[in-house]
């Protein structure tokens, strides 16, 4: 069992999340051509070692936030708020949840 | 062999006399004994019969690798199969059966195996089966078809009862600072060391009483007592009866409690087992080593058994296992065991593999009286039940020759010890050969992980206690406490070098020497499979089995290894070692089940409406984790009766249902209109106040997501509903939208599913029911509210509500939410209302039909594999505007001509029925998927016969007025349809929008 580290929440088992998808893609705008659409949806690196991902606390605080994890050790390095305003307000926080 | 129980000593209560039954004898052991040490004081001998060959088996150890007495415990559905004799503690009533055996495990049938060896070989059953040599006339009849039966049930274990399991169990979860498992010399320093600080420890032990190790020494001055009080003050929480079974990621260990299991009457309100989630910051493994065995001929025999097996039947049961005693060893570890064997009244001599000893465990030997002879090993046992005497061989240069042979009635063996690494090895860290110990020690991990004591290759207990102390305090630094400054002690300890030994054999001598005893693995079969090809160790064991039993290999692996690298000609580092995988000690599914079996299986989810549903007579189905009506049968109905009655009533005067499992979002903000046009695939930018309209979104992919209805109640707030099915799916997504892509979005979503009962009123008097229960009939006229009009008004009782005239039946027809609490009283109302026009309740089945007549979609339709052309509804995708998929529903395969349309189905012949899962195809090419399927059939009380939806390539256009054959093969057969457009019943909606 994996445990994530919610920047809201504090760390819990990985089946109060469910995975998202690659966090690392920029999805073009809704009026792209196909081809950058075909890109962001369907092609996929298959990495050995530390990815972005998108999670969502499900059975939380049902915010979306992006894990950068380990493929080979499942090893978390860092999680934020998905949401670029969060991530910003949070790491100015004079109080931020800690961990455990 | 003869064993007796002491007098004095051990661990075990002699005030307390226990009855238990041993294959239909009684027989008494002592409180504090497991069932192995009744067995072995009431000198019961063999206690189970080998897996292939049925040759008699007894007690080969003391503890969780035990794999000779596997016994089954219990009667009736309370049996449990293949429990090793030696971890069942005992209790008054325990009863005990030998397995494997027929007539019992004294004498047995099947041992008539043991003559056909040579075709019980390693592959056995891939040779016979395949009909490989010699089994070549076995290839391809079906001789072996029914030998097979009787192969398998020689072959075998213990039997389960096929009764469902009566026992429970449950679930828990747990938090500490510091897990430690294994409570011998190095968990307790650990243990204890951590919690001085202050951290929050939990010390599993897999036995009955705290100990490990300690409890196989002399109690002598030992002061267990006092160091467990110790523990206890300082706070640790002590599981005994507790296998920390795996160790996963981020710090999260499986444990299993065993809660009952040593009760004689259980209270019925305890859980059986109890299978615990444990997250630790950090983990001390303390689990100790298992002694090896070394292979010679029949050393499978009854009265073998590891050196330090005999110690702790001694020292902790106060059993002497016999009173003639060979030795055989090849490190220093047996000693103590003889000297205390001896003292305890038993002639005892040694054999020791190496040539040379250290003088201090040579005076060792003469304190106990004990011939020792350097150089020897234990060739081959004799007796048929029980060993009587042994052949010792004599090293000579590189080999073994014949060198005598010695009476005894037991025979024990140290072949060097493997530490416990199967914890580690669960995190992926590889165990690393250490050739002077002549084991496994563990790897290196970055985890916030330890091992300690003899689990790190530490042999003496001073050693181990420093061991534990050390782990301790890395355990406390990495917590962000002090540093500590015990040093980590170097594996090792014992005054004289092992000398590796694994198997004992001369030249020209047939021996059957096993590897694995617990699946009748030999030497032989190691090398049979080397000589045919495997030199992989993983391969080895999958053609062998070897480690693939009860006791995946803790008895036999590293002998398997080491026969395996001598038949390559290389080194045990070089042949590897396969990975170990929980469970450490095999788990009850029953206990990794817990408590959710039957309706416990899954979450339930009711309606507000469910007890009103109930009383009014409904029937219930599962539509997902939702509990909705099915139908509403009157006396003397069935379902099918029923269901016909209620969708013609409904599109005769009105009927009621209750709808409210659809999902429904509350969508609020100055944005949000700007959130549904880009989520559904239709235009929403000029949806009126006032006003709902019926959308489709699509995927990123292109393909149909979900449909509903969205309100527009006020400037900057909407409801939408989505179908029962993907409420959770809309609603993340939604989510995900607003808080990765689309931040700038000033929306916010709640999911309201649960705040909102909602019903559909449908038919043509839906607005005269209405109409009798708000509190302002004008309200719901056909000009106030027209065809998808939206009101928020009150109805009588000045109950808030929504009501939207909307239809999924196809009759004019409203859906009307109220907050949750308020459904029963709603539903009283419009009830009487509706029962007076002689109106009816119905329920998912009539809704089905209904929605089929009508060519309605649902989930059995939009299964992610849809495009939105597919599903008929291509003119609510708008060219527009960018939505959520535009883009890639443009693809050249999604525009193909011949993908699967949305069509009706009518059977050629009116009278017939067909089924939903059936395939359509051309006739004369039934065969593959054909050209389509059928998603959906029901009787149309409109129509008067059977009708359905589907999928067929080209859609109606291409089938219109072409034979069709609906093909249900395994089912009811073929039957000749023909191809509708899906709107079957009033295609313009002149009863909906009139």
């Amino acid at each position: 069992m994996l445990r994530i580290p919610c920047p809201f929440c504090g760390t819990r088992d990985h089946s109060e999340f469910s995975y998202g998808g690659d966090a690392s893609v920029e999805y073009p705008a809704l009026e792209a051509p196909a081809e950058a659409w075909l890109e962001a949806v369907f092609q996929r690196d298959n990495i050995d070692g530390v990815q972005l991902e998108t999670w969502q606390h499900l059975h939380g605080c049902r915010m979306w936030i992006v894990v950068e994890r380990d493929t080979r050790t499942h090893e978390i390095h860092s999680v934020r708020p998905a949401h670029q305003g969060l991530a910003s307000a949070l790491a100015q926080s004079a109080d931020p949840v800690s961990e455990s | 062999m003869t064993a007796t129980r002491l007098a004095k000593g051990g661990y075990i209560d002699r005030d307390q006399l226990v009855n238990f039954t041993w294959d239909g004898r009684t027989l008494y052991g002592h409180a504090g004994d497991s069932l192995a040490s009744a067995l072995l004081a009431s000198n019961q001998q063999v206690l189970g019969r080998s897996f292939k060959y049925h040759r008699p088996r007894g007690l080969m150890s003391a503890g969780v690798e035990e794999s000779g007495a596997l016994v089954t415990i219990g009667r009736d559905d309370h049996r449990d199969a293949n429990v090793r004799a030696t971890t069942q503690e005992l209790y008054a009533g325990l009863v005990a059966q030998g397995q494997n055996a027929w007539p019992s495990v004294r004498f047995d049938v099947g041992s008539i195996n043991n003559l056909f060896g040579r075709f019980l070989a390693a592959g056995f059953y891939y040779k016979t089966f395949m009909g490989l040599p010699p089994f070549e006339w076995g290839s391809g009849t079906g001789m072996w078809m029914r030998y097979e039966k009787i192969i398998r049930k020689a072959a075998g274990m213990g039997t389960a009862s096929r009764s469902p399991d009566p026992d429970h169990y449950e679930h828990a979860h747990g938090y500490c600072d510091l897990l430690v498992v294994g409570s011998g010399p190095a968990g307790r320093s650990a243990a204890l060391t951590a919690a001085k600080t202050g951290l929050d420890v939990i010390l599993v032990e897999q036995e009955g009483i705290l100990g490990g190790d300690t409890l196989a020494q002399p109690q002598a001055a030992d002061n267990l007592a006092e160091q467990i009080k110790a523990l206890k003050d300082v706070g640790v929480r002590i599981m005994v009866r507790t296998t920390a079974f795996g160790l996963y990621d981020g710090g999260v260990a499986g444990l299993l409690e065993r809660v009952t299991d040593h009760l004689a009457e259980p209270p019925t309100w305890m859980p059986r087992q109890r299978c615990w989630t444990l997250r630790a910051r950090y983990t001390v493994l303390a689990t100790g080593a298992l002694e090896r065995h070394v292979a010679f001929g029949n050393n499978d025999r009854p009265g073998i058994m590891t050196a330090n097996a005999a110690r702790v039947y001694l020292n902790r049961f106060a059993v002497r296992a016999g009173e003639n005693i060979v030795i055989a060893t090849n490190n220093d570890s047996a000693y103590a065991g003889a000297f205390e064997l001896a003292q305890a009244g038993a002639s005892v001599q040694i054999l020791d593999a190496r040539k040379s000893i250290p003088d201090a465990i040579r005076a060792q030997a003469a304190d106990a009286h004990a011939a020792l002879r350097t150089g020897a090993a234990p060739l081959m046992a004799h007796g048929a039940k029980g060993i009587t005497a042994l052949d010792i061989a004599e090293q000579q240069a590189a080999n073994w020759r014949e060198a005598g042979k010695t009476d005894c009635d037991l025979l024990l063996v140290s072949g060097g010890w493997s530490p416990v690494v199967n914890l580690l090895s669960h995190r992926g860290v590889k165990p690393v050969w250490d050739a002077d110990l002549a084991c496994f020690v563990p790897g290196q991990t970055n985890e916030p992980l330890s091992m300690a004591g003899s689990a790190a290759g530490v042999w003496n207990d001073n050693a181990c206690l420093l061991s534990g102390q050390a782990a301790a305090e890395r355990a406390v630094t990495h917590l962000g406490g002090a540093q500590g400054s015990t040093a980590t002690p170097a594996p090792g300890g014992w005054q004289g070098a092992i000398t590796p030994l694994y198997e004992v054999s001369v030249p020209g001598r047939q021996l059957k020497s096993f590897v694995d005893p617990q699946h009748d693995v030999t030497t032989e079969d190691v090398r049979l499979a080397h000589r045919e090809g495997y030199v992989s160790v993983e391969h080895l064991k999958r053609y062998t089995t070897l480690g693939m039993a009860a006791d995946q290999g803790k008895m036999g692996n590293i002998i398997g290894l080491a026969l395996m690298a001598e038949a390559l000609g290389k080194e045990i580092p070089q042949v590897g070692t396969t990975t170990f995988r929980p469970p450490y000690t095999p788990v009850s599914l029953g206990a990794l089940k817990g408590r959710n079996v039957g309706n416990h299986f899954r979450a339930l989810r009711r309606t507000p409406l469910h007890e009103w549903n109930l009383e009014a007579g409904g029937t219930m189905t599962m539509a997902g984790l939702w509990h909705r009506p099915w139908y509403f049968a009157r006396s003397g109905e069935t379902i099918g009766d029923a269901y016909v009655r209620e969708a013609q009533t409904t599109r005769r005067t009105v009927g009621l249902c209750d709808v409210t499992s659809l999902g429904k979002i509350a969508i609020q903000g100055p944005d949000s209109t700007e959130l549904l046009n880009r989520i559904y695939s239709n235009p929403f930018a000029k949806l009126p106040i006032g006003k709902a309209r019926y959308g489709i979104m699509l995927r990123d992919d292109g393909f149909v997501m979900d449909d509903g209805t969205t309100w527009h109640l006020s400037e900057s707030e909407y409801f939408m509903t989505t179908t029962t099915a993907h409420a959770g799916k809309v609603m993340a997504f939604l989510e995900e939208l607003l808080q990765t892509r689309w931040t700038d979005l000033r929306v916010h979503v709640t999911s309201v599913s649960e705040q909102w009962a909602g019903v559909a009123v449908a038919g043509p008097k839906s607005r005269q029911v209405l109409e009798s229960c708000v509190e302002n009939a004008a309200a719901v006229s056909d000009a106030n509210l027209p065809f998808m009009g939206v009101l928020e008004t009150t109805l009588k009782g000045k109950v808030p509500c929504r009501i939207a005239r909307i239809s999924f039946s196809g009759e004019r027809a409203f859906e009307v939410y109220v907050p949750s609490d308020f459904g029963p009283d709603i539903m009283d109302a419009l009830w009487e209302s509706a029962r007076s026009m002689n109106g009816c309740l119905y329920g998912l089945e009539a809704l089905g039909a209904l929605r089929i007549e009508k060519g309605h979609v649902t989930g059995a339709e939009l299964d992610g594999r849809v495009t939105i052309e597919d599903a008929g509804l291509g003119r609510m995708a708008s060219d527009k505007k960018p939505y959520i998929g535009s883009a890639l529903r443009k693809r050249p395969d999604m525009a193909r001509d011949n993908r699967p349309r949305l069509v009706g189905i009518f059977p050629r012949d009116r009278r017939e029925i067909f089924n939903a899962g059936s395939l359509l195809c051309a006739p004369g090419h039934i065969e593959g998927y054909g050209e389509g399927w059928i998603t959906a059939v029901t009787h149309s009380p409109a129509l008067g016969h059977w009708i359905g939806l589907g999928f067929i390539s080209g859609g109606h256009s291409q089938w219109q007025d072409k034979a069709v054959v609906c093909a249900d093969p395994i089912r009811k057969g073929n039957t000749a349809v023909e191809i509708v457009s899906p709107h079957m019943f009033d295609p313009d909606g002149e009863r909906m929008y009139g």
